[in-house]
C-alpha cells in the first residue's frame, strides 16, 4: 500500500515538474491576468478592459502577449483567491477590474513585489510601488451626453437608469444631469441597487418612458433590460462604457466607449522601465480614453450634433467647461 | 417633482405592478402545488433559469412563441422529475436538493448560453400586448388591465384554476391530504408517491414557464442569472399566501406594486434614498409576514414519506 502511495506521489511530482517547464520556457511572454465582476461580453465595464487587452495583444502578437481572465468574480473572497493565484503563477500584470477589489490588492500586492497590480476603478494605491490605480472620468462623457440628449429630446424629458450611487456610474450620471440641466432639460434618475437585475432595469426604463422621457441613458451590466424597452417603444438610448449599438441598432444613438489602451500602454511601458506601480491614471477625452461612438451606420445623425459634442469635449479638455457643478 | 397622485401615475403604477407580478404568479402557484403535497422545492430559481434559456433559444431559432413556452414547460418537467426522484423516491433532504437543483439550473443555463449563443446578448420578438375589445378602450382602466400580453392574462387566469383544482376536485383533496397526513392518505388508498411526483412536476412546469416570461414575454432577451432571485421570492410568497392561491395573488401584487411605486417615486424626484426605496418591497413583505400567520401550513411539508410496513 505504502509502495503504491509512494509511486503515486512520485508520479504527481513528475507531472507537476513537466507542467512547470513550459511556464519557465515562456518567460519571454508578457502575461496579463484580469479578474472581473461580470463577463468579457457584458457591453459594459468588463468588456471595455478585455477589448483593450485584445488590442494590445493584436499589436504585440499572440505569442508574446498572453491574456487570461476570471469572469463573474462578484464575490470578493473568490476574486481575492484568483488574484493571489495569478500572482503565484508569476503573471507580469494582474488587473483587478472592479472597485470592490481594493482590500484584496492591498493585502496581496506586498507579497509579490515582482508582480504589477492594477486596480480599477481604484481610488488609492496604498503607498505600494507595485500597485497602479485607474478610473474613468465618466463625468466628462456624462456632461457631453447630457447635452446631446437634451438636444435630441423633443419634450426635454430625459431618463437615467443607474445601478448604484457610487463609482463611475454616479460620476457619469452627475455629469449627465449637469450637462442636461445646462441645456434646459429635465432629468429623472432611478437606481436599482443592482448591477445585474435586468428585469428591474427594464421596469425602470418603462417607468421613465411612462412619465414621458423618450431619450434614456444608463450604465451597468444590466442595461440590456432597459435597452429592450427603449427598442420596443422606439425611444433613443445613449450607451456608456462600451459600444451598445449592437443591442438595438435602430435605437442607440451614441455610445461613450471606454478605451483603456492608453492607460495600459502607460502601465506596461513603465513596467519595462522597472516601475511597477505607485501611480494613478484617469481615462479622459484628453488622453483618448473616452471616445464618442456615433451610430451613423444605422441612424441619420445631424452633423451639427456631432460637431457640438466634439466642441464640448474639446472645451472640457481645454478647461473651459467643468463637467461637475462646483461643490 | 411630478405628481404621484395624478390619475395617469396611479394607473401607471398599477399597470406595471400587474406586469411585474406575472413571473411571481407562475412560480408561486407552482410552488404552492409542491408545498400543498408536502414537497418543498427550493430549486425554483434554477428551473426558471433553464426555462428562460430554453424558451429564448427555441424562439430565437424558430420565431415560434408557443414552441418557446412548450420548450420551457418540457424543461421544467424534466427538472421536476429530477427533483422528484431525489426528494420523493430517494427521500433526500428537500431543502438541500432544491438548492442543488438551483445551482445546476443556473450553471447549466450559463453553459448553454456560452456554447449555443457564444455568450452574446441577443433579442427576440416576444409576446406583444393584446387589446381586449371594448374593455381595452376604457380610459386608464383599459390600458392598465386590458392591454397586456397573453402570458399576463394567463397568469391571472391560473388563480381560479388552481383554486378549483386544489379545493373543488378530488385530486385537490388528495393533494392536500398527502400534504397534511400522508400516512392517513396512504391508508385510504391514495398513492403518496404519485401525488408528490405529480405536484412537483406541475410546480416545475409552471416554474419553467415563469422563467420563459422573462426571456420572451417581458425583456425578450436572455442574460445569465436574469431571474435574479425571483424563484426564492416565489417560495417566500407561498408562506406569505397562507398556502392559498388568492394569497399568492395578493402577495405577488403587493410586492410588485411596491416595486413599481418605488421606481415611480425615484422618477418623479421624490427625495428618498435609492437604497431605502429598493428595500421597500422586501421590508413590506417581511412586516406583512409577521402579521399574516397561517394555520394552514401542510403538516408534512418537507417531510419525506416512509411507508410503514407493519
Amino acid at each position: 500500500m505504502s509502495k503504491k502511495f509512494s509511486i503515486m506521489i512520485l508520479f504527481v511530482c513528475v507531472v507537476m515538474t513537466l507542467l512547470s517547464v513550459p511556464v519557465l520556457a515562456e518567460d519571454e511572454v508578457f502575461q496579463v491576468a484580469m479578474v472581473m465582476p461580470s463577463k468579457i461580453n457584458d457591453y459594459s465595464f468588463s468588456q471595455s478592459m478585455y477589448e483593450a487587452l485584445k488590442v494590445l495583444q493584436s499589436e504585440a502578437g499572440e505569442d508574446s502577449f498572453e491574456i487570461v481572465y476570471s469572469e463573474d468574480m462578484f464575490n470578493v473572497a473568490d476574486a481575492r483567491e484568483a488574484i493571489r493565484d495569478y500572482a503565484d503563477m508569476g503573471f507580469d500584470l494582474v488587473i483587478a477590474h472592479g472597485s470592490q477589489y481594493g482590500t484584496s490588492i492591498q493585502e496581496i500586492a506586498p507579497d509579490y513585489p515582482e508582480t504589477a497590480f492594477a486596480w480599477g476603478n481604484g481610488t488609492d494605491f496604498f503607498g505600494l510601488d507595485n500597485v497602479s490605480v485607474y478610473q474613468a472620468s465618466a463625468e466628462q462623457g456624462g456632461y457631453v451626453f447630457g447635452q446631446i440628449a437634451a438636444a435630441v429630446s423633443e419634450n426635454g424629458k430625459l431618463g437615467v437608469c443607474g445601478p448604484v450611487e457610487s463609482g463611475d456610474a454616479k460620476t457619469y450620471i452627475d455629469g449627465f444631469k449637469n450637462g442636461a440641466a445646462e441645456a434646459g432639460a429635465e432629468v429623472s434618475v432611478t437606481y436599482t441597487s443592482s448591477f445585474s437585475d435586468v428585469s428591474l432595469m427594464s421596469a425602470a426604463a418603462e417607468t421613465h418612458m411612462d412619465e414621458g422621457a423618450m431619450v434614456l441613458t444608463g450604465t451597468s451590466q444590466s442595461i440590456p433590460g432597459a435597452v429592450s424597452v427603449v427598442k420596443e417603444r422606439d425611444g433613443l438610448w445613449l450607451g456608456v462604457q462600451w459600444d451598445t449599438i449592437p443591442l438595438a441598432p435602430e435605437n442607440v444613438l451614441v455610445s461613450l466607449v471606454y478605451d483603456w489602451t492608453p492607460i495600459l500602454d502607460e502601465i506596461i511601458g513603465n513596467m519595462a522601465e522597472g516601475v511597477y506601480g505607485g501611480a494613478a491614471y484617469d481615462l479622459t477625452f484628453e488622453n483618448g480614453g473616452l471616445q464618442i461612438l456615433w451610430n451613423t451606420e444605422n441612424l441619420d445623425i445631424d452633423q451639427e450634433l456631432i460637431d457640438m459634442a466634439d466642441d464640448l469635449a474639446q472645451k472640457i479638455v481645454d478647461g473651459e467647461i467643468v463637467p461637475l457643478p462646483a461643490g | 417633482m411630478g405628481n404621484l397622485f395624478s390619475t395617469a401615475t396611479i394607473f401607471g403604477i398599477i399597470g406595471m405592478a400587474i406586469r411585474l407580478a406575472m413571473p411571481y404568479l407562475y412560480a408561486g402557484l407552482g410552488e404552492l402545488f409542491n408545498q400543498a403535497a408536502g414537497c418543498f422545492n427550493l430549486g425554483v430559481e434554477g428551473i426558471m433559469m433553464m426555462g428562460a434559456f430554453s424558451a429564448f433559444y427555441v424562439v430565437y431559432q424558430t420565431g415560434n412563441l408557443l414552441l418557446g413556452i412548450i420548450a420551457a414547460a418540457v424543461v421544467g418537467l424534466l427538472m421536476g422529475l429530477i427533483m422528484s426522484l431525489i426528494s420523493v423516491t430517494f427521500k433526500a433532504a428537500q431543502g438541500i436538493s432544491g438548492i442543488g437543483l438551483t445551482m445546476f439550473g443556473v450553471g447549466l443555463s450559463s453553459l448553454l448560453f456560452k456554447t449555443l449563443l457564444q455568450g452574446t446578448v441577443l433579442s427576440v420578438s416576444g409576446f406583444t400586448p393584446i387589446k381586449i375589445p371594448f374593455l381595452g378602450d376604457i380610459p386608464y382602466i383599459g390600458e392598465t388591465f386590458f392591454q397586456n400580453n397573453l402570458m399576463v392574462y394567463l397568469a391571472y387566469c391560473l388563480i381560479p384554476v388552481c383554486s378549483i383544482v386544489l379545493y373543488k376536485t378530488t385530486l385537490g383533496l388528495k393533494i392536500r391530504s398527502v400534504g397534511q397526513n400522508p400516512q392517513a392518505a396512504d391508508t385510504l388508498g391514495v398513492s403518496v408517491i404519485k401525488i408528490r411526483y405529480l405536484c412537483v412536476c406541475i410546480g416545475s412546469i409552471l416554474a419553467g414557464i415563469a422563467g420563459a416570461t422573462f426571456s420572451i414575454a417581458n425583456i425578450n432577451m436572455f442574460q445569465e442569472k436574469m431571474t435574479n432571485g425571483t424563484g426564492y421570492i416565489a417560495v417566500a410568497l407561498v408562506y406569505f399566501s397562507g398556502w392559498k392561491p388568492k394569497g399568492v395573488l395578493f402577495g405577488a401584487l403587493l410586492f410588485s406594486f411596491v416595486n413599481a411605486l418605488q421606481l415611480r417615486m425615484q422618477v418623479l424626484g421624490i427625495n428618498i434614498p435609492s437604497d431605502i426605496a429598493m428595500m421597500l418591497p422586501y421590508i413590506l413583505t417581511i412586516v406583512t409576514l409577521i402579521f399574516v400567520q397561517s394555520r394552514d401550513a401542510p403538516a408534512a411539508l418537507s417531510v419525506p414519506y416512509e411507508r410503514s410496513e407493519n
